[in-house]
């Protein structure tokens, strides 16, 4: 008889039937990926980081690959909260039916919550992710994430416009994730969401320059994944609300990992980039790495290392 | 429609001491036009390089890469037989569904390759294109035998003026005086802006960005044009002339 492994999780209140959920900025609004796998293998999908006002970004180039990783500095480029909600969403509804999670950006405190008031409104969006972490934009959503003060404030405001669980996603360039996130926490958050990219930068040696336009930008990939072990270990030990892991996951041995280190949902980021199937890869490995680890139900092992 | 797969290397062989052809053999079907490129992993690099195709058949794909980099420096070393994980199918490719006759194609340096396959492309419409090849000096050229195969009339230019017109590929078509109702072009970004002010005909150049995932999903190569912001990789790499801000 075949085993029965149970990859279901539940964050706040929101099932899903597995914890895999593509990390914002890595799966645009699904269109890219919807003709290449069923996007309802999925946990979630967290949708593009949206703003207020329709974003070009930083200029080109900004990518700059690493060893084991990459330096973006898109600096959110989007549509704008009102095209998303007329257009992308309604599509991503008609190619994915599992739990969205709305990711928004803001430059101040006014936009944030103009944002999620309309994101509201929205039935299909279940969770929102309040980034208050991209290292992209002068004055923009990473200032807001560096202080507990007004990481909290804007956990206030975005709260007073939303019954729906609002998770805050972190910045990991700061001395202390702990006292934001619990600062968060104490603000109403339902949940924290860690680890956005870390500030990096490159230089072309023989040019003599430097390889982004915009000099500096966000890391991301295989190479951040202990730093984001260790945060998401770190916060979820001090908080009560649910984590959502992200940064370097690319196998579903790294999904395990971070959920021993206290994650009830993983996000899978730049390994979208590199491998379009990478999700829907993590997911189907899921359960043959159960079995190597006897494990039964994934939600167990939620924190198991403490 | 983009589709991941893996291909065998049939042959990998120099063309000049720095520009390499490769054939590799695999699925082609997701490959529908020219101009389109594909996306390669390499064994110990994070993204994967995206690489124009110069020819594709049923069962085949050509492409022709400089030696730039750690990742293409990689690739000359690679042997007959070797496999690899390519993304195929990528990116929008040249239009040929217009009304030109005597279109002009125009490639500089890596900016050749694509020109290749669209040129064949063209002679099996009917068309009657001609090929200008850019480079800086004799020693870079690649290709023209191969155009010359194809039966049609092929200038060369380059920079130091070892070779065909001295000067730029902007020079030929003065000192040819060459006519024609159609421009398709690749290559490095001045040659492109050149051909732009040169010329006054329906035009479709085709762009380089530094890309992120290849297939649209990570905003890294976005461009602004006059019908809104675009993707190098999914929306181009091809734009046609009145969209295109420089």
């Amino acid at each position: 008889m075949v085993k029965h492994y149970d990859t279901s999780v539940e964050l706040c209140g929101v099932k899903l039937d597995n914890p895999i959920i593509p990390a914002s900025g890595t799966f645009g609004f699904g269109r890219e990926f919807a003709d290449y796998y069923d996007l309802d293998c999925l946990g979630a999908i967290s949708f593009k980081g949206t703003t207020r006002d329709a974003r070009f970004g930083n200029p080109t180039p900004r990518i700059a690959e690493c060893e084991a990783g990459l330096i973006n500095s898109v600096g959110l480029q989007n549509p704008g909260i009102d095209k998303v909600i007329a257009e992308e969403l309604p599509h991503l509804r008609s190619i994915f039916h599992k739990p969205i999670v709305a990711n928004i950006s803001g430059f101040s405190l006014e936009e944030y919550e103009e944002c999620c008031a309309k994101i509201d409104k929205e039935e299909q969006v279940e969770i929102i992710e309040v980034n208050v972490s991209c290292p992209n934009v002068h004055n923009g959503g990473m200032s807001f994430g560096t202080q507990p003060e007004s990481a909290a404030e804007v956990t206030r405001r975005v709260k007073s416009v939303t019954t729906k669980p609002v998770f805050i996603k972190l910045s990991p360039n700061v001395t202390d994730i702990v006292s934001i996130a619990r600062a968060c926490e104490d603000a109403g958050a339902d949940g924290i969401c860690l680890i956005n990219t870390l500030l990096g930068m490159r230089i072309d040696t023989m040019r003599r320059r430097h390889v982004i336009a915009n000099k500096m930008g966000g890391f991301s990939g295989d190479a951040i994944f202990p730093v984001a072990v260790r945060m998401v270990y770190q916060v979820a030990n001090a908080c009560q609300i649910p984590v959502m892991g992200c940064g370097g996951v690319s196998t579903a041995d790294n999904v395990i990992e971070m959920m021993m280190a206290g994650a009830t949902a993983v996000q899978v980021g730049a390994a979208n980039l590199k491998n379009p199937y990478a999700a829907k890869e993590i997911i189907e490995a899921l359960p043959k790495e159960m079995e190597r680890l006897g494990i039964e139900r994934l939600s167990d092992i939620i924190g198991i290392v403490k | 429609m983009y589709k991941k797969g893996l291909y065998t290397i049939v042959s990998n062989t120099p063309l000049t001491p720095v520009v390499y052809r490769m054939v590799l053999e695999g699925d082609t079907q997701y490959i529908t036009n020219s101009g389109e490129f594909i996306n390669i992993e390499l064994s110990g690099k994070f993204l994967r390089r995206p690489i124009s195709i110069a020819d594709y058949d049923e069962r085949t794909i050509t492409i022709i890469y400089k030696v730039v980099g750690r990742g293409t420096e990689q690739m000359k070393n690679m042997q007959a037989g070797e496999v690899l994980d390519i993304l195929t199918g990528l990116g929008n490719g040249f239009s040929t569904n217009n009304d030109a006759k005597r279109p002009l194609l125009v490639g500089g340096g890596v900016g050749v390759p694509p020109m290749y396959n669209l040129c064949k492309r063209l002679l099996g419409e009917g068309k009657k294109p001609m090929v200008i090849l850019g480079f800086n000096t004799a020693a870079e050229i690649f290709y023209a035998e191969e155009f010359r195969a194809l039966g049609v009339d092929v200038y060369l230019s380059t920079a130091d003026g070892s070779e065909g017109t001295k000067g730029f590929v902007t020079d030929v078509i003065r000192e040819k005086a060459l006519e024609f109702d159609y421009l398709y072009t690749c290559g490095p970004l001045p040659m492109l802006k050149a051909l732009y002010d040169a010329t006054e005909s329906p035009a479709e150049f085709s762009f380089e960005e530094r890309m992120g995932c290849g297939f649209g999903a990570c905003m890294g190569c976005s461009c602004k044009t006059k019908y809104g912001n675009k993707r190098i990789c999914k929306d181009g790499p091809v734009l046609k002339r009145e969209e295109i801000i420089w």
